[in-house]
């Protein structure tokens, strides 16, 4: 084989196995802040036990779901109730890997981008994956016979592909500043021209909005809706199966962190650092931290609403959705348009 | 699942179906009697198109325990247990109300003492129902947070009645004639520390939940009823309320000297699940008022009457004195004998009016005991506020009508 391709090779499957190392082992800490945080929120103590104030905690749920008996009902349909998990959990991870965390760092005398695939339609990527996930809740839910998954299911689609929308539009602002769907153009634009963010703040307030429906947390969590359809889609998921849904909730809550720190607050970009004149190497794991501070404050913020809000009604939702939210982003895009043909970006 | 299984066969008729072919087929749910929000063991078989509900009905029995027949077959104090286990959220006031439906059969004025106490503990019993409402009611609207801050206060509130009774749920406080015992020492302090930092946690719950607009959105215009229907269908407490229905036992029939404190009785305007909340939230203060002026006159003093046919005599009496020991062991083997006739005493009870009706033929058990209990009959409504409305207001309108399925099924 051509040693180039080689090299290539072994940098990508370094960079995809770091990645998603970390990714997964995010996954499984928010859990553990998730619940901290909620004690925290309802003046309890949380998790505090497995480990140093209970950090072992993620460990032994693992451990525990693992070795749980994952029963499949007599009454599913088994090719898509074993399918659906994968397909929900897997395109929520995949997103990520067109995410830069980082500028490009000098390593082994060569230049490697901090991201794993530096695609030029990574918007498009991300879209498509985002609507993946809607077919794992809606196929769950379908193929589990029940019917609260059903209505989980059901509930899940209509509202995934209204709020989609919703972001789908105020993330054309972003693309029309920068004049490319590559992510590392969209930060290093930010970079040149200040965190959109600061002039897109609608647009920025839509996507977390839609951000929140999509990886349906409270108050957007109707497709589970704990107290009216016991446990939604994944009511009659058991064992891994069952984690494994969880897990793409969190893996989703990152990945759409990741994309409005990227799309909105610079991406790893800290402003005045170049001023400090550090290394480049040294400057790059500065930057990869911000990234991973901006993220953490999203995170957190997930966490915080989903602890402090009640839950939507599904007919408020689909009408915040569509004469709310949507209504906003084409004015919003609108207004983007005028700024960019006046030469604001 | 097939639809006409999961019918069972005593069910009345649900409403034919009309042929729609917009919306198709209709959906029988059945929830319950084991689901997250119907609070207890509630069953619910719901026709639903969609999301809208068109069709529910309640159906209860599973908590049954024949407590009304027990009682045919016990002393009048050997009851007072089993009242515990009515609204088992706020049994403090359910051995009150049955105590003085006893009383009022007996024809006995209980010490001022044992009046004030009485009232302390209905309140209590009010605040401690009514925060376990707003935390579950919450909880079912999605917001999670909030059942844990009245938990926090439920359980000052649980550790009060602890030292009171001995026990958390199972107070069984009320004897024929006055009180188990008397306040242990400091009590009445501790209680005060409660009524003084209470209202500012109903500030913080009012303020997560009165003015945030997710909360609004599901429940104003939610299971709306209004007066002549909530009085057509004998709703009483803060259902009633909630529709703009001053009545208040206590303050219509008073018991227990509830007269001489000062209190408002809050009303709605809409009789929306919106309005229940709001007549409850202002009905924990009030009891806190009413708590207060109660702390403040409490007087010294008997717990309970002195009569020798209806309290038990002071134990080292019956170590020493014939006359007493005979009095102990006629009490004790026989119990007390009613007169012949019949009452009913209803208080305002958390959940609305509680009611015992008593006859006695003159035995030392009653000749038949009724519990009025204001869940089952709040339950009738359930059907007026749900159908039409989505399976989410469903879950509001269940929440806002606050059963429990403990008296429910009696």
């Amino acid at each position: 084989m051509d040693p180039t391709v080689t090299r290539v090779l072994a940098e990508a499957s370094v960079k995809i196995a770091l990645f998603f190392g970390v990714v997964l082992t995010v996954i499984a800490y928010m859990t553990w802040v998730e619940r901290r945080v909620s004690a925290w929120i309802q003046d309890r103590r949380g998790p505090n036990r497995v480990g140093p104030f209970g950090l072992l905690q993620p460990l032994a749920d693992g451990i525990k779901f693992l070795f749980k008996e994952a029963i499949t009902p007599p009454h599913v349909y088994r090719p898509v109730y074993l399918l659906a998990p994968a397909l929900i959990f897997i395109p929520a991870l995949v997103t990520f890997s067109v995410v830069p965390i980082g500028p490009t760092m000098s390593l082994f005398g060569r230049r490697i981008p901090l991201l794993i695939a530096d695609v030029d339609n990574g918007i498009l990527i991300i879209l498509a994956f985002a609507s993946m996930g809607v077919y794992g809740v809606a196929l769950a839910g379908w193929s589990s016979n029940n019917k609260y998954s059903l209505m989980g299911g059901l509930r899940s689609s209509a509202q995934l592909i209204s709020y989609e929308l919703a972001m789908g539009i105020a993330i054309v602002g972003v693309l029309m500043a920068t004049g490319s769907l590559r992510l590392t153009d969209i930060v290093t634009h930010q970079i040149t021209n200040g965190w959109n963010a600061l002039w897109q703040l609608p647009g920025f307030l839509i996507f977390v909005t839609a951000a929140f429906a999509e990886t349906n947390r409270l108050p957007f969590d109707l497709p589970e809706a704990e107290t009216e359809l016991v446990a939604g889609y994944h009511t009659e998921y058991s064992g891994m199966r069952f984690s494994m849904f969880y897990m793409a909730e969190y893996a989703n809550m990152i990945t759409a962190s990741a994309l409005a720190t990227t799309l909105y607050l610079g991406g790893y970009h800290v402003p005045g650092l170049a001023a400090l004149g550090l290394p480049e190497n040294a400057a790059a794991i500065v930057q990869v931290l911000a990234f991973c501070l901006k993220v953490a404050m999203f995170l957190f913020v997930f966490v915080w609403v989903r602890w402090t809000l009640p839950r939507f009604r599904y007919d408020q939702l689909m009408n915040l959705g569509w004469k709310g939210l949507l209504p906003i982003a084409l004015a919003h895009v609108l207004w983007v348009s005028f700024l960019v043909l006046g030469g604001r970006a | 699942m097939d639809d006409a299984r999961a019918q069972p066969p005593s069910m009345r008729p649900v409403p034919p179906e009309t042929e729609d072919a917009l919306h198709g087929d209709t959906m029988v749910v059945n929830m319950g009697p084991s689901h997250p929000s119907t609070h207890g063991v509630l069953r619910l078989v719901l026709r639903l198109d969609g999301e809208v509900v068109k069709a529910v009905q309640p159906h209860v029995g599973y908590l049954h325990r024949g407590m009304e027949k027990i009682a045919e077959g016990m002393t009048y104090n050997q009851f007072v247990p089993y009242t515990d286990r009515l609204d088992y959220l706020a049994p403090l006031s359910n051995n009150v109300a049955y105590i003085l439906a006893v009383e009022k059969l007996l024809a006995i004025t209980v010490p001022p003492r044992a009046r004030v106490i009485r009232v302390i503990c209905c309140e209590i019993a009010r605040i401690s129902a009514h925060l376990l409402w707003l935390g579950t009611g919450a909880l079912d609207l999605g917001a999670a947070t909030v059942f844990f801050h009245t938990f926090r206060e439920r359980e000052t509130l649980y550790n009060l009645i602890e030292s009171l009774t001995g026990g958390r749920l199972t107070t069984s406080y009320t004897r024929v004639g006055g009180l188990s015992r008397d306040l242990p020492a400091g009590w009445a302090d501790r209680l005060g520390e409660f009524t003084r930092a209470f209202p500012k946690v109903l500030d913080e719950l009012d303020s997560l939940l009165s003015r945030n607009r997710i909360w609004m959105n599901r429940t104003q215009g939610v299971g709306r009823i209004s007066a002549s229907d909530a009085i057509a269908m004998s709703l009483t407490g803060p259902n009633l309320r909630g529709s703009g229905v001053a009545l208040d036992l206590r303050k219509t029939e008073p018991y227990s000297g509830y007269e001489a404190y000062e209190f408002d009785v809050p009303v709605g305007r809409e009789g929306d699940a919106y309005d229940r909340y709001l007549v409850r939230l202002e009905e924990m203060r009030q009891s806190v008022r009413i708590l207060d002026q109660a702390l403040g006159r409490l007087p010294d003093g008997a717990i309970a009457v002195d009569d020798p046919k209806i309290t038990l005599p002071k134990k080292e009496r019956v170590l020493t004195s014939m006359e007493e020991l005979i009095e102990q062991f006629m009490l004790v083997t026989e119990g007390i004998k009613g007169p012949l006739g019949e009452v009913y005493h209803a208080i305002e009870a958390p959940k609305g009016e509680l009611g015992f009706y008593l006859k006695s033929e003159g035995d030392k058990s009653p000749y038949r005991l009724h519990i009025r209990s204001p869940s089952f009959i709040s339950l009738q409504a359930v059907e007026k506020m749900a159908v039409g409305g989505l399976l989410s207001d469903l879950i509001a309108v269940v929440a806002s009508l606050d059963p429990v399925m403990g008296e429910v099924d009696r």
